[in-house]
């Protein structure tokens, strides 16, 4: 098993027909049960053709009535995405994964507040995607180095991920899924409600999370755990040595008017009985040490 | 982005929002002009900077005769204003405002933020102007009411009037006050603003509500359809190698240390910073070379953090995934030799074809201490740099 999305799930591509969509849905189809997991993409205008040998549409319902598309991605440049995100939401998708770094936040508010209701989830924007390995990828993350197995991913980065997860599997630690929620201050999926879906996965022994400076997200993700998590949790938050007021590349990643320090972070955590290093290079030892 | 307060009441002013008058200047003579056409027997000569606190630091002065004005506008023009958000080593001051006196009767605060809890802006109210708004918020946050906005309808006259009712606006200047909540709402929507504060709004002694100060910063993911906005950018108020840095598709912020660092991706990019200091020695910087990692930005990366004359080690750690080490190498290899490296570099690679990538370094006869893992990169920078 799995959180989110599994071997059975039919992905659309929306923005399928661009450099970046087109490159990531070639290498998305060819990881594991990519080929029978991607089955539509959709471009508006452009409907009727084929690119990676999956036939795109002008819209989502469209590619939905046709498919039977369940899951959408997002490659739609910044200006156009929150449009994007919209139209799966109203095409009923049950989950929709936003790539799309650069969104205006007043579009990232007009967005959520109309998915209040709907049942879809959000992953992103700003994020590397979602994979349950060995069965299907979604998004930009290199499949090659996830595990099937048991372990949790959650984090706020791209790369910082990349580095956990090499690390896990390089100790023998699968992964059940993986999940980038991304680096904006308004999204879809928080820390929290990730841990919550780990939490009630039988196929998922124990959770990774990666946070980092800014907000009050793995504030209230430790609040939680201290009264609900039934498994392990072991942690890292980046930028402990990132000075208040300056943006850490990321929109979401800075400390403002004195809150949303690592420090802080890592002491809420800590209280809710959370293992936290502060070495990026250990987390996977932590890990093991955790489990054993 | 950041906007100058003069800017900022500029743009009050198109949406209604009550300021005093006033005219910037860039020079003593200027001053002396705005304040002559102002009239009046009282000015307030403020220094335009990208910083709060300006009245502690001696940048803002209250004048009571022409004679005054020049005299401060003499004083501030071109001074280093040090302020708790400018650092120790302060900012020069190019640019003023003078503006008329306001007869302030009662100092107040109104703020808008994103909160990303509720993923809506929130409207914040306070009867503690005047002061540093995070310490009323540490030591008394009741003080602090707030309104969470519906995008749909925007602030409300209820909640404007609740708001203004609550920080002791005096009852017959509720409606009036609640009205300049409302706009000012509509400027930091419209505008897409991050940040907008209000500090101090003021209620005057012949009854009048004015926006004392202006603080507005804007959404960098929203310039593209606000060209106007573009225009106010002061590049005098932004880091030169920062903006240097912006143009390779770099984002690189200076920090205090001597380990230059360049990672691929923010958060891996902070986790290497830590790391670095875990083991001894301070970053130099934050630097995302971002998915692609050229020559050409990894050559601009290393001659932005070669200026720093502190730099005594530069550390590159890469994850490549979609991108591979192989390239990544070439490039790194390329760049070392365009540059002329005069301080030890360490390359720790990781990734697809990370084996390639390790060839190439070994074979470019270059210097060059490669490491496997991040910890093993953090020590060995840390060792050549003697910390």
């Amino acid at each position: 098993m799995s959180i989110l999305i599994n071997k059975d799930t039919k992905v659309v591509t929306q923005g399928i027909t661009g450099k970046t969509g087109q490159f990531h849905t070639h290498h998305s189809i060819a990881y594991a049960n990519g080929k029978h997991c991607y089955v539509a993409g959709v471009t508006p205008k452009k409907g009727g053709q084929e690119v990676e040998g999956v036939p795109v549409f002008d819209t989502v319902v469209e590619a939905r009535d046709a498919t039977g598309a369940n899951v959408s991605v997002i490659y739609v440049p910044p200006p156009f995405a929150a449009a994007a995100i919209d139209e799966s939401v109203d095409a009923g998708m049950d989950v929709v994964i936003c790539i799309t770094e650069g969104i205006p936040v007043k579009d990232m508010i007009k967005t959520r507040d109309r998915m209040k209701g709907s049942k879809t989830i959000l992953v992103g924007p700003n994020c590397p995607g979602v994979i349950t390995p060995e069965e299907i990828k979604i998004g930009i993350m290199p499949g090659y180095i996830h595990k099937k197995g048991r372990i949790g991913v959650v984090s706020r980065s791209g790369t910082l991920t990349y580095e956990v997860v090499d690390q896990l599997t390089k100790l023998g630690l699968g992964q059940s899924t993986c999940v980038g929620i991304g680096g904006d201050p308004v999204n879809g999926l928080k820390h929290l409600d990730v841990m919550k879906l780990f939490n009630d996965d039988p196929d998922t022994d124990a959770v990774v999370m990666c946070g980092e400076i800014g907000g009050t997200d793995e504030e209230e993700c430790a609040a939680w755990i201290a009264d609900n998590m039934d498994k392990p949790v072991v942690a890292f938050i980046a930028g402990v040595t990132a000075p208040p007021g300056k943006r850490m590349g990321h929109a979401g990643a800075i400390i403002a008017g004195g809150k949303g320090t690592a420090n802080e972070k890592i002491a809420a955590l800590e209280a809710a009985g959370v293992s936290v290093t502060r070495n990026p290079a250990e987390i996977g030892e932590l890990m093991k040490s955790r489990l054993s | 982005m950041k906007i100058h307060e003069y800017q900022g009441k500029q743009i009050l002013r198109e949406y209604d929002v009550a300021v005093p008058r006033g005219e910037p200047c860039f020079s003593v003579d200027e001053a002396v002009g705005v304040a002559r056409d102002l009239g009046g027997d009282v000015w307030v000569v403020k220094a335009q900077i990208h910083a709060g606190g300006r009245g502690k630091g001696g940048g803002v002065k209250v004048a009571k005769s022409i004679d005054e004005v020049k005299k401060y506008a003499d004083e501030i023009l071109g001074m280093t204003l040090v302020t708790h958000q400018t650092g120790p080593e302060g900012k020069e001051v190019k640019r003023l405002l003078v503006e008329e006196g306001a007869d302030i009767k009662d100092e107040l605060y109104v703020g808008l933020v994103v909160d990303r809890s509720s993923q809506r802006v929130v409207f914040m109210a306070s009867s503690e102007g005047g002061t540093e708004i995070e310490k009323v918020a540490e030591e008394t946050p009741e003080k602090i009411h707030k309104a969470t906005i519906d995008p749909g309808t925007g602030l409300t006259g209820e909640q404007a009037k609740s708001l203004a009712a609550a920080i002791g606006i005096p009852g017959e200047l509720v409606d009036e006050a609640a009205e300049l909540f409302q706009k000012l709402y509509r400027a930091f929507w419209e505008k897409d603003a991050s940040l907008a504060e209000i500090n101090p709004l003021i209620v005057t002694g012949d009854g009048r509500v004015l926006a004392l100060d202006a603080k507005i910063n804007f959404d960098d993911n929203a310039m593209y359809r606000h060209p106007e906005l573009a225009e106010l950018r002061d590049l005098d108020e932004e880091d030169a190698d920062e903006i240097e840095a912006a143009k390779y598709g770099l984002n690189y912020i200076a920090l205090d240390g001597n380990i230059g660092c360049l990672v691929n991706g923010a958060g891996l990019a902070m986790a290497t910073m830590d790391i670095i200091k875990l083991y001894g020695a301070e970053p130099a910087n934050f630097l995302d070379v971002g998915g692609g990692a050229t020559t050409e930005q990894v050559t601009e990366a290393f001659k932005i953090m070669l200026k720093n004359e502190r730099l005594k080690a530069i550390l590159v750690n890469i994850f490549g995934g979609i991108m591979r080490c192989d390239v990544i190498a070439e490039g790194l290899v390329n760049a070392a030799r365009e540059v002329n490296l005069k301080v030890p570099l360490v390359v720790r690679l990781e990734g697809t074809n990370v084996d390639k990538g390790r060839e190439i370094i070994d074979k470019s006869g270059i210097e060059i201490i490669t490491a496997t893992t991040m910890a093993d990169a953090a020590e060995k920078v840390s060792a050549v740099a003697g910390a």
